[in-house]
């Protein structure tokens, strides 16, 4: 068992874990943030994405102990209050950019980070930069919209 | 048309928990004392076994139960059909853990029980089994038939022998599945004291489910309840009763704690259904104009190592739905439904349509080729006029009669709105990348409902707030805006006071869940007929209240006033009305997918230039969902095509156990489509006129790209998936 200390959300979570304990898991069962989710536990669907240091990385393909001292963001960070949404998650809301829910939080994460490094992407480069994201409900043309949308309202 | 109302748009009332992390989807669900359970499972496609050796599993760390058929009461009962049943499947059915023998790989062999899912992966590295491979049977025409059926009308002989032409083919549809993006999961809790089971984590039909439990426990159905919280999609899969279904309330009965049992993605590719795997041999008999005189199809149906709780719904309906939107003078159809060394098979969104649109509108092409007629032509030109319509088929016991349609209307307008000449005019122009251009069409006719009868009550309390509770379940697409919609509608107050509640068993006396396009066609008649009666109720006694006529009232969530007068007016009641829609009829939806494509023919790689699908659903009643439906299933569509396939090695080991082999399509492979939504041809047998529009963005994918490819490649398309390797053969035969 290893001690660790990891910055979620701007909150020190602290554990004893075993070394072979996913950063997944760790993010949900000892932080109790459950919005993270797990699509396929092998690095494909993106379901379980978060950003580490500000840079998206898979949930599932990390263990718990590498995370020690770093910085993680999930969905549950993002909407600035109890009452308001982030100006994506409100872009996907209006432009029905999700439908089960169940891959949302892992998207979200991904194009939060795209947007920052391209805030003023074209439908192709949402498109490209969405591929490591699987959605099984949507066909994802709402979400490019969503992003875009988004891009538009947070230049 | 009000803001919020039926054929408005408003956001969806589903999303901001979700778009919050703050969704409850089952593995975010615990109880206090909650482990773990993890189903070992069959590591060949068929052998025999004696003896399941689990001293040291059971002396692992953390193990505190495992549960093999010796355990199970009368060694397990076989999972019941539910739908399409036939007595004949009956002695193929599954049961919850394999008893001596095994019949495909991932087929349950035993249940773990463990304090972490951690510790139960552990332990099961150290169970042995002594199985003996036996032979395994892949070949749908080598397997064992467990369902057969002729359907048979007109005089098809007479049909055969007046033709001018007769166009023999053979198709194949490979084997993909569902795949909804969360994999199944259940969690149980047996409360000893009261002798009750509650169990989380259902989906689709959780009150046929509670029943299937009770009659597998032997119990009565009130001692058990099921709960539905967020579900990751389901699209036929997800929901049915599985060996899992039965194996975590047992599992949680003899532990006496809460079990969780979470399948990952490597289980659930191998045991969740499996679909669409057919092989056809077809027949179309035309006159030399032409005109249709017969259709004959002998299909074999895959269904897999045991008949499941969809009994022989996939080629029933495959069956029913193969003569599509042409007027028929004569039709034969056989199916064999066989068993395989292969995962057990049901239902995937446009269940058996997609597969016979695939077979159909690929042989009129075919046929339109053969004779050097257009192929819009030879279609307008078979089209039924009359209706409704009497295929002469069945749907389990129901006639599958046409309610109504117009099918020359929506081709013109699909035409028309899709810039077809123009279509035409792109492929006939050389593509600079020196790609292979193609153009496709497919019509179709899909199904929506019923499964009979539909629950609903509508409960007003004095504060304005309403809450909807409905039969149907939600499974990610939306049913509790579109439902609150019908309520608000009809019961005349706002939209943001609707609240819908579904899938608890405790709370909703009856339901039939959400399948087969009818949670807007039977739960929205439903809450259409209790707002409608609630309303009246309300506005009756305010009038002998205030001693007025009931038509001279305004309902607002203030109260009820007098038109006018608004002085004169009473506060509102708390009220509460339910309402149960029945119809053993179905609505017969339609509509044209229209593909443009281009194929390298260097790397095998088909992309789509344009895709447009006109689709007439007799109401849509919220249009911007209606369209992700559209979309979303023709994405899905687009992978049973393009990439989705379950192949197996000659052991019958599973080829695709992972997202790396198993392709679901991404972003940069599903374009953006066109959709025409129309509603030309509304439903007589519902008050709201809807059809259901679930299934219809999948339905003629393969027909329309097949279409599109053969006429890119100028050879004749029979087999699906076109995989980069099934191009460049068909590009260099």
């Amino acid at each position: 068992m290893r001690k660790i200390a990891v910055q979620i959300n701007g909150r020190v979570v602290e554990g004893e874990v075993e070394p072979r304990l996913l950063l997944g898991d760790f993010i949900r069962d000892n932080a109790g943030l459950t919005g993270t989710h797990f699509g396929c536990e092998h690095g494909v669907c993106g379901a379980c994405t978060v950003q580490l240091d500000g840079e998206p990385v898979r949930s599932c393909l990390m263990f718990a102990v590498q995370a020690h001292g770093r910085r993680i963001a999930t969905v549950e960070g993002m909407a600035p209050s109890a009452t308001e949404l982030h100006p994506l998650q409100q872009a996907f809301h209006e432009s029905h950019a999700l439908q089960c829910g169940f891959c949302t939080p892992g998207i979200l994460m991904t194009m939060e980070a795209f947007l920052r490094a391209e805030p003023d992407p074209s439908p192709e480069r949402i498109r490209a930069a969405l591929a490591g994201n699987l959605c099984r409900c949507t066909g994802y043309q709402n979400i490019v919209t969503g992003v875009r949308l988004a891009a538009d309202r947070m230049k | 048309m009000e803001l919020h109302g039926i054929g408005a748009s408003p956001l969806r009332k589903e999303d901001w928990p979700l778009l919050r992390g703050e969704g409850t989807f089952i593995a975010d669900f615990k109880r206090p004392g909650m482990v773990h359970a993890l189903v070992v499972r069959s590591p060949f496609a068929h052998a025999r076994f004696r003896h399941i050796d689990g001293s040291a599993a059971l002396q692992a760390r953390g193990v505190i139960d495992l549960i093999t058929a010796a355990e199970l009461p009368d060694r397990g009962r076989p999972i019941p059909t539910r739908m399409f049943k036939d007595e004949a499947a009956n002695r193929f059915l599954q049961k919850p853990l394999a008893d001596g023998e095994v019949r495909y790989s991932g087929e349950p062999v035993a249940l773990l029980i463990a304090e972490s899912r951690y510790l139960a992966e552990d332990a099961a590295e150290l169970l042995s089994i002594d199985y003996e491979p036996l032979e395994v049977v892949l070949d749908p025409d080598a397997g064992t038939v467990a369902g057969h059926l002729v359907v048979e009308r007109g005089n098809i002989e007479a049909a055969f022998a007046q033709a001018d032409e007769v166009i023999k083919e053979e198709f194949r549809i490979q084997r993909h599945a569902a795949t909804p993006l969360e994999t199944r999961g259940l969690v149980a809790e047996f409360d000893a004291g009261a002798q009750t089971l509650t169990v989380w984590g259902a989906a689709k039909i959780p009150h046929v489910n509670r029943r299937i439990l009770a009659q597998l426990l032997g119990w009565e159905e009130s001692r058990i309840r099921l709960v539905e919280l967020h579900v990751g999609g389901g699209f036929g899969a997800r929901g049915e009763f599985y060996p899992e279904d039965f194996l975590i309330p047992f599992g949680a009965m003899r532990v006496g704690r809460p079990v969780a049992w979470i399948e990952d993605r490597e289980e659930s590719l191998r045991a969740m259904n499996h679909s669409r795997e057919q092989v056809h041999r077809v027949e179309l008999a035309l006159k030399a104009d032409g005109t249709f005189l017969g259709l004959k199809d002998t299909f074999v149906n895959n269904t897999g190592a045991y008949v499941r709780t969809h009994g022989m719904t996939v080629p029933g309906l495959s069956i029913s739905m193969l003569p599509g939107p042409y007027a028929w003078p004569a039709y034969r159809g056989e199916y064999h439904s066989v068993l395989t060394n292969k995962t057990p098979c049901g239902t995937y969104r446009s269940p058996g349509r997609f597969e016979v649109n695939f077979v159909r509108e690929r042989l009129i092409d075919i046929a339109a080729n053969r004779l050097g007629i257009d192929k819009v032509e030879i279609r307008r030109r078979n089209f039924i006029h009359e209706f409704p319509h009497d295929t002469g088929t069945l749907f389990d016991e129901h006639p599958v009669v046409y309610d109504s349609g117009d099918y020359s209307l929506l081709l013109d307008k699909a035409l028309e709105a899709f810039d077809y000449s123009g279509l035409k005019r792109w492929r006939a122009q050389r593509s600079p990348d020196g790609f292979k251009r193609g153009l496709g069409i497919a019509f179709f006719v899909e199904k929506a409902g019923p499964a009979e009868r539909e629950y609903a009550r509508v409960e007003l309390t004095d504060s304005g707030d309403v809450t909807v509770y409905t039969g149907t379940v939600s499974l990610g697409q939306g049913m509790e805006t579109t439902l609150a919609q019908v309520c608000s509608t009809h019961l005349g107050l706002p939209f943001e006071r609707v609240t819908v509640k579904h899938g608890d068993t405790a709370v909703i006396p009856e339901g039939m869940g959400s399948f087969g396009s009818r949670a807007a066609m039977m739960g929205g008649a439903a809450v259409m007929g209790a707002a409608v009666k609630l309303r009246r109720r309300l506005l009756e006694r305010a009038a002998e209240e205030l001693e007025a006529a009931p038509d001279d009232l305004v309902l607002t969530v203030d109260g009820i006033a007098v038109r006018g007068a608004p002085s004169r007016s009473v506060p509102l009641p708390s009220m509460s009305v339910e309402d149960r829609f029945v119809c053993e009829l179905l609505g017969f939806p339609y509509g044209i997918h229209v593909a443009a494509v281009e194929v390298d023919t260097g790397t095998g790689a088909v992309g789509v230039h344009r895709y447009a699908v006109a689709y007439d659903i007799g109401r849509a009643i919220n249009p911007v969902i209606v369209r992700g439906q559209i979309a979303g299933g023709f994405a899905q569509g687009l992978g049973g095509v393009l990439l989705e396939e379950f192949a197996f090695d000659a052991n019958g080991q599973p080829l695709a156990a992972s997202f790396m082999d198993y392709l679901l399509p991404t972003s940069e492979e599903v374009p953006d489509i066109d959709m025409l939504i129309t509603e030309d041809a509304p439903s007589p047998h519902n008050p709201l006129g809807v059809k259901g529009a679930g299934e219809g963005g999948t339905a003629a994918v393969g027909g329309a790209i097949a279409n599109a490819v053969a006429d890119a490649l100028g050879v004749e398309v029979t087999q699906l998936p076109l995989s980069p390797k099934r191009i460049t053969e068909l590009a260099s035969a």
